[in-house]
């Protein structure tokens, strides 16, 4: 299997605390993969390192075909090289409208001569529409971000993931305060996205990684603990008492 | 499917057909047309204001919408006004040191032209010599060019070196006013080649032009900076309404997410600090010779930190309210410290308005941000939006 992200002994340390330690971690190229972990395990941190945000200490952070290093790179660069990463937070532009926030994050050029000169197009208004569509929000669209409900803000952060066009998905935490019915439909955009694409999704709640229904790594103090299916790992002793047993 | 730009800005038409009216209502009622309802220095006066109302729209891109608090604007205003006023300068001594010399015996060559000249202007300074960086001082092209290209290229350095490095919020703002504090204090040097604090004069009369009237030169020139103003507000409306516009704002409100979409932040900043810093030495350089005169003091850092209180006061984030930020403020503040607003006598204290105003100012400004923070534009917005 070819790899999309190869993460190898890659180590940083704040002020002496060592937050992730000789991690290292694979991803295809279309592969769902969810990240569990007790708080303060790195995850966050893995994700900071893979967006650019943090610098480690040491290691190697190889991206695609070409084997480009992203460590090299700006956040900007990463992103436009195709890692798109959701926030635990909502992060939107709660000033501005639905279809604001999903055209700036619609794949184009991203030049401020590009963005300047930008005409709105018919191919575009379509991807537009199309996306929201599928994160249900298609009637909101003229509406200001920041009067939608806590769920709707998830979502819309999720469409702009999907109108950059990424190829590998950094999701933290997506279900955080949703209802039952929030849930379920996150779960299956989440599980339509990564068919075409990689989607790594951090999360807390076991039901929900349960119903994503995908390969598990399991991080403990900056490195992997176990990896596999959920009830491969959720039998695995060492599991069991960092952290599920507590 | 997709409104013309007009349509989708009724606002440009409302605020181009205002102003087009105020020009007209201006011109009618000056003494170029010989009405004397409206004096030349209050056409200047005028004049002057429009150009403060442009350099607003500045402001008003870099701060309220890209969330950039620069307090150095009026470095690249001051800076743009004194590239044109080294033309100015240059060419009406020029015309008086010929014509002194006209009656001499022998003609003048051009090195002792060039030297009356250089002890005319450089005179107050103690020197005679005239400075290298005065060598397109006769060319209006090329002062021209400069009047964009100065200001530009120091505010694409400084933009680069600041946001390079990450320098946001309040660290931003306080490098912005160092550098025009340290601009300010090297062109009080008299060895900057710029005059020091006697700065350059005589702005006011146009060389080549001395036949036509102060008055018809003040009209001339307030027709200009409705222009440029008209110009500058369709620019930053463009600007701002497109996708480009939403980027911007998305800067001001987060600046890292806007990087995780893939957008080079730092290259964004730069251009709107750039952009900005060249409206701004336009709006200078149509303001000085309408002024007569431009000094150091001109870009001491409190005319910046003015700058933000006019645009805070009108409405940031609003490009109308950065206009009637700026000509509401200032054309108050000249009645005020003018003498046009009555002292109130208390009996034991008289309130001097010339001594007081800068107090109101601060009163207000304090009232503006606790009551209206979205400033006057934003009263306005909730009228429209009632009606």
């Amino acid at each position: 299997m070819s790899t999309l992200l190869e993460v190898s002994g890659v180590s940083v340390s704040f002020d002496g605390f060592k937050a992730i330690n000789n991690l290292s971690f694979q991803i295809g190229p279309a592969e769902m993969r969810a990240i569990i972990g007790p708080n303060g395990a790195g995850k966050t941190t893995f994700m900071d390192i893979v967006t650019g945000k943090t610098r480690p200490d040491e290691g190697r952070v190889i991206w695609g075909d070409k084997s480009v290093s992203l460590l090299k790179l700006s956040e900007s660069q990463i992103a436009r090289a195709g890692v798109g990463r959701k926030f635990q937070r909502p992060t939107v532009f709660e000033t501005q409208t639905v279809r604001e926030n999903l055209s700036m994050a619609l794949k184009n050029k991203r030049g401020p001569f590009d963005v300047l000169f930008y005409k709105r197009n018919a191919d575009g208004a379509a991807r537009l529409e199309a996306i929201a569509e599928e994160i249900g929000l298609t009637d909101q669209l003229p509406r200001i971000a920041g009067e939608l409900s806590h769920g709707q803000k998830q979502w819309l952060e999720i469409g702009m993931l999907l109108a950059q066009e990424p190829k590998l998905l950094l999701v933290d935490e997506p279900a955080a305060g949703m209802t039952p019915e929030e849930r379920e439909h996150t779960t299956d955009i989440l599980v339509e996205a990564a068919k075409t694409r990689a989607v790594v999704v951090v999360e807390h709640d076991m039901e929900f990684v349960r119903r994503l229904n995908c390969k598990v790594t399991v991080l403990h103090e900056g490195s992997v603990l176990a990896e596999g299916s959920l009830d491969h790992v959720t039998s695995n002793q060492d599991v069991i008492d960092v952290y599920l047993g507590r | 499917m997709q409104k013309s730009f007009l349509a989708r800005n009724p606002s440009v038409l409302i605020f181009i057909g205002c102003l087009a009216a105020f020009t007209l209502a201006v011109t009618l009622l000056s003494e170029a047309t010989g009405a004397t309802f409206i004096s030349t220095s209050f056409v200047k006066t005028l004049g002057k204001t429009l150009c403060l109302c442009l350099i607003a729209i500045a402001m008003d891109l870099v701060w309220g919408y890209c969330g950039i608090l620069s307090l150095g604007h009026f470095a690249f205003f001051g800076l743009g006004g004194y590239m044109i006023g080294m033309w100015l300068m240059y060419e009406r001594t020029k015309t008086i040191v010929t014509n002194s010399l006209e009656n001499a015996t022998l003609p003048p060559t051009a090195d002792e032209v060039r030297d009356a000249i250089g002890t005319q202007i450089f005179g107050v300074v103690g020197g005679a010599e005239i400075p290298p960086i005065w060598l397109f001082a006769d060319s209006l092209f090329a002062q021209l060019a400069l009047v964009v290209l100065v200001p530009g290229l120091l505010a694409l350095v400084f933009g680069w070196l600041a946001f390079r490095s990450r320098v946001t919020g309040v660290y931003l703002s306080i490098l912005t006013q160092a550098m025009t504090l340290a601009l300010s204090l090297y062109l009080f040097q008299n060895d900057s080649g710029l005059r020091g604090n006697n700065g350059l004069s005589g702005l006011q009369n146009i060389p080549g032009l001395s036949h036509i009237s102060q008055a018809t030169l003040s009209i001339w020139f307030f027709w200009a900076s409705a222009v440029a103003l008209a110009l500058g507000y369709l620019l930053a409306v463009f600007v701002t309404n497109g996708k480009f516009g939403s980027v911007i704002r998305g800067i001001r409100d987060d600046e890292a997410r806007v990087r995780f979409l893939g957008y080079n932040v730092e290259g964004y900043k730069l251009v709107v600090f750039t952009g900005t810093a060249v409206i701004a030495a336009i709006a200078g350089a149509l303001y000085y010779p309408q002024a007569g005169i431009i000094n150091p003091a001109e870009i001491a850092p409190i005319a910046s930190i003015y700058l933000a209180v006019w645009v805070a006061i009108g409405g940031r984030g609003r490009i109308y309210g950065a206009v009637i930020g700026a000509a509401f403020v200032s054309l108050l503040s000249s009645w005020f410290t003018g003498g046009g607003a009555p002292d109130v006598p208390l009996g034991f204290y008289t309130i001097k308005w010339t001594d007081w105003w800068l107090v109101l100012l601060g009163l207000s400004f304090v009232a503006v941000t606790l009551f209206a923070p979205q400033g006057i534009g934003g009263l306005i917005d909730k009228l429209v939006r009632k009606s």
